[in-house]
């Protein structure tokens, strides 16, 4: 059922890019937030809560600003990878300690790294142009010149792709054995590696591979604006990702676009009607989907399912 | 990093002394501000088993409000007790009000809950009383100086230093913490405290409410937040982010420290207060990293922060 709620979903997004051409960049960061809080909900799976993913978006982003600043010939996909590269490692040499701690110091130690990061992008104003950000030309798109509307299309096209193929990819990974494993860690972690399996490594494989999902959205989030400054590796970034698998359940791979649908949905209602109070709905919602649905969108539905399976 | 960090060491080395009593004056005060901040919340971290992340906005809360409070008295022609009276009554105010609805209102659902969602829960509540705090004071930056004028300054070699900052906070600072140490280990309620967190279900069957225990504990924390916030309110102004801001600082305290660990906090927030107000004159674009940086580095070394007790993994 939430597979095809996932189709529908995306074909929904795509029909509304090309009926409102104004709503393409809202979606795209839609996809964007997705994928970053996928990359959260994976961690999660793990009952570990990072509160500084959004470093490896700043990794992806910057990556790609560096890439176009030096090599303007290159194209959107070789940018998008070298972002995805970029994060990828970085993430397994961080992988590499925070995989050690658990709960508390596992966030925490996330939160220390991405603050130390997030306040050099805004000092180091010779080489990341400080709080100003670095600008991104708009890249070639598969060798073709492409004008901002049509670029902007292709890039929905291009995130759409992505998005279904990693819900598709990502559930696999969860159903998997080495997923199984993942969310073994914060069922009983001892008894795991009584099985034999070592903890730190699966985690160690899960965080990578979260790394490059951030990274991702971070690399696509850069080019659609065009530009890149250190909020993209804010702490208060990292806890909207944290918000949005929250609020979408990591219960299914999907969970974490669904959440970033309604989270994007409430900020463009919030921005257009109610200006200042954008935090206080945010805080709200989240401790009513804390006290009334702690599995998310989700795990609602999968109730749902459930109970309608047992009725029959 | 390399450069930079000789670049720093060097010159501690050869900065004047002038330079360096000043940083070390600025150190002293920061860290007795952070250092309450960080008690209350480790006191809920280590008996409640929360991360209180809306902590920060008891911090602004607390300095809004005695900022306000000394503008309201500034019109009667105030003592310089009065300002100081308003300081604490704000602290006072905040705690208990935010305090009580917070553990009551929010916490309490979620007690039996994993610890994640406890922690998101308080920072649901951080980003609902961020915006009721621009609502009631707005954007514009919030001072009130008047007891710092009242004060005077004190010369110690040859630096002239604000007396509020360099002797009033710090004391303050010591008070609670001597204070905090006094109730927890010498009075009745103060071990009921302490009863409740090695063992919550067997102090309760000794009759102890752990509930009201949990109550006082979250007010009393939240007490110490809102007077790290009033007592700093006389020497920053007051902003949007101010709370973010503290938090985050105030948590890198606590993990340095070890949670729980009242004494390690005292120590973890000199250091930390002291390298960021060096770091401020040495190698200005590290002020901010270097909080973060040290609590990395503490963290690879002693995972659990440096002053705690190994425990055994639970099954």
């Amino acid at each position: 059922m939430i597979r095809g709620l996932a189709w529908i979903g995306f074909l929904l997004c795509f029909a509304l890019g090309l009926i409102f051409p104004w709503s393409k960049t809202p979606l795209i960061m839609a996809l964007c937030y997705g994928m970053a809080s996928l990359g959260v909900a994976i961690m999660m799976r793990a009952g570990q809560v990072s509160f500084g993913h959004a470093l490896y978006a700043a990794i992806g982003a910057y990556s790609v600003a560096f890439m176009a600043r030096s090599f303007p010939s290159l194209d959107t996909f070789t940018l998008l990878l070298i972002g995805v590269l970029g994060s990828i490692v970085v993430g397994g040499v961080v992988g590499l300690f925070v995989v050690r701690y658990r709960g508390i110091f596992f966030g925490m130690l996330n939160l220390a790294l991405s603050m130390v990061v997030f306040s050099m992008l805004g000092k180091l104003y010779n080489l990341t142009g400080g709080t100003d950000g670095l600008r991104i030309n708009r890249p070639a798109f598969f060798n073709q010149t492409l004008e901002r509307d049509a670029f902007e299309t292709s890039l929905l096209l291009l995130s759409l792709f992505f998005a279904a193929l990693l819900v598709w990819g990502i559930q696999r990974y969860f159903k998997s054995a080495a997923g199984e494993a993942l969310a073994a860690i914060k069922s009983n972690e001892t008894r795991l590696e009584y099985l034999g399996l070592s903890a730190r490594r699966i985690l160690w494989n899960a965080y990578v591979l979260s790394a490059a999902l951030v990274g991702l959205s971070g690399a696509l989030f850069g080019l659609v604006q065009g530009l890149v400054t250190p909020d993209i590796g804010s702490w208060f970034r990292s806890g909207e990702y944290v918000f949005i698998s929250i609020l979408g359940g990591s219960g299914h791979a999907f969970g974490a676009f669904l959440g970033a649908g309604v989270f994007e949905a409430v900020k463009l209602f919030a921005a257009a009607y109610m200006t200042g109070v954008w935090q206080l709905i945010l805080g709200v919602t989240l401790i009513i989907v804390i006290l009334l649905a702690p599995d998310g969108i989700v795990g609602l539905l999968q109730k749902r399912r459930a109970a309608a399976g047992a009725s029959t | 990093m390399p450069a930079a960090l000789f670049t720093f060491l060097w010159g501690s080395l050869f900065m004047s002394s002038d330079l360096m009593l000043l940083a070390l004056a600025d150190g002293v005060s920061y860290a007795a501000l952070l250092f309450m901040v960080s008690l209350g919340l480790t006191l809920i971290c280590g008996v409640m088993g929360i991360v209180n992340v809306a902590h920060g906005a008891l911090y602004a809360f607390g300095g809004y409000t005695a900022s306000y409070f000394t503008l309201m008295a500034m019109g009667h022609a105030p003592s310089t007790f009065t300002l100081f009276f308003c300081l604490l009554g704000a602290a006072v105010l905040v705690g208990l009000v935010l305090g009580t609805v917070l553990e009551t209102g929010l916490l309490r659902w979620v007690q039996m809950r994993d610890p994640v969602q406890q922690l998101l829960m308080t920072f649901a509540a951080f980003m609902v009383l961020e915006d009721i705090q621009r609502l009631i004071w707005g954007t514009q930056p919030y001072s009130a100086p008047d007891i710092i004028g009242r004060l005077g300054t004190v010369n110690f070699f040859d630096v002239t230093y604000t007396a509020y900052q360099l002797i009033v906070i710090p004391i303050v600072a010591l008070l609670s913490y001597a204070g905090l140490l006094f109730f927890l280990h010498f009075t009745a309620l103060g071990k009921q405290v302490v009863a409740v967190t090695h063992h919550r279900e067997m102090a309760t069957a000794l009759g102890i409410h752990a509930k009201r225990i949990g109550w006082l504990t979250f007010v009393l924390g939240a007490f110490l937040g809102a007077l790290g916030g009033a007592m700093a309110a006389p020497t920053t102004s007051m902003v949007p982010g101010a709370g973010a801001d503290m938090i985050v600082l105030s948590f890198a305290v606590v993990a340095t420290a070890g949670m729980g660990q009242i004494s390690g906090a005292l120590l973890a927030s000199l250091l930390i207060g002291l390298t960021r107000s060096l770091a401020v004159y040495l190698a200005p674009e590290w002020e901010v990293a270097v909080p973060y940086l040290i609590m990395v580095m503490v963290l690879l070394m002693r995972p659990n922060g440096l002053f705690s007790v190994a425990q055994a993994r639970r099954i």
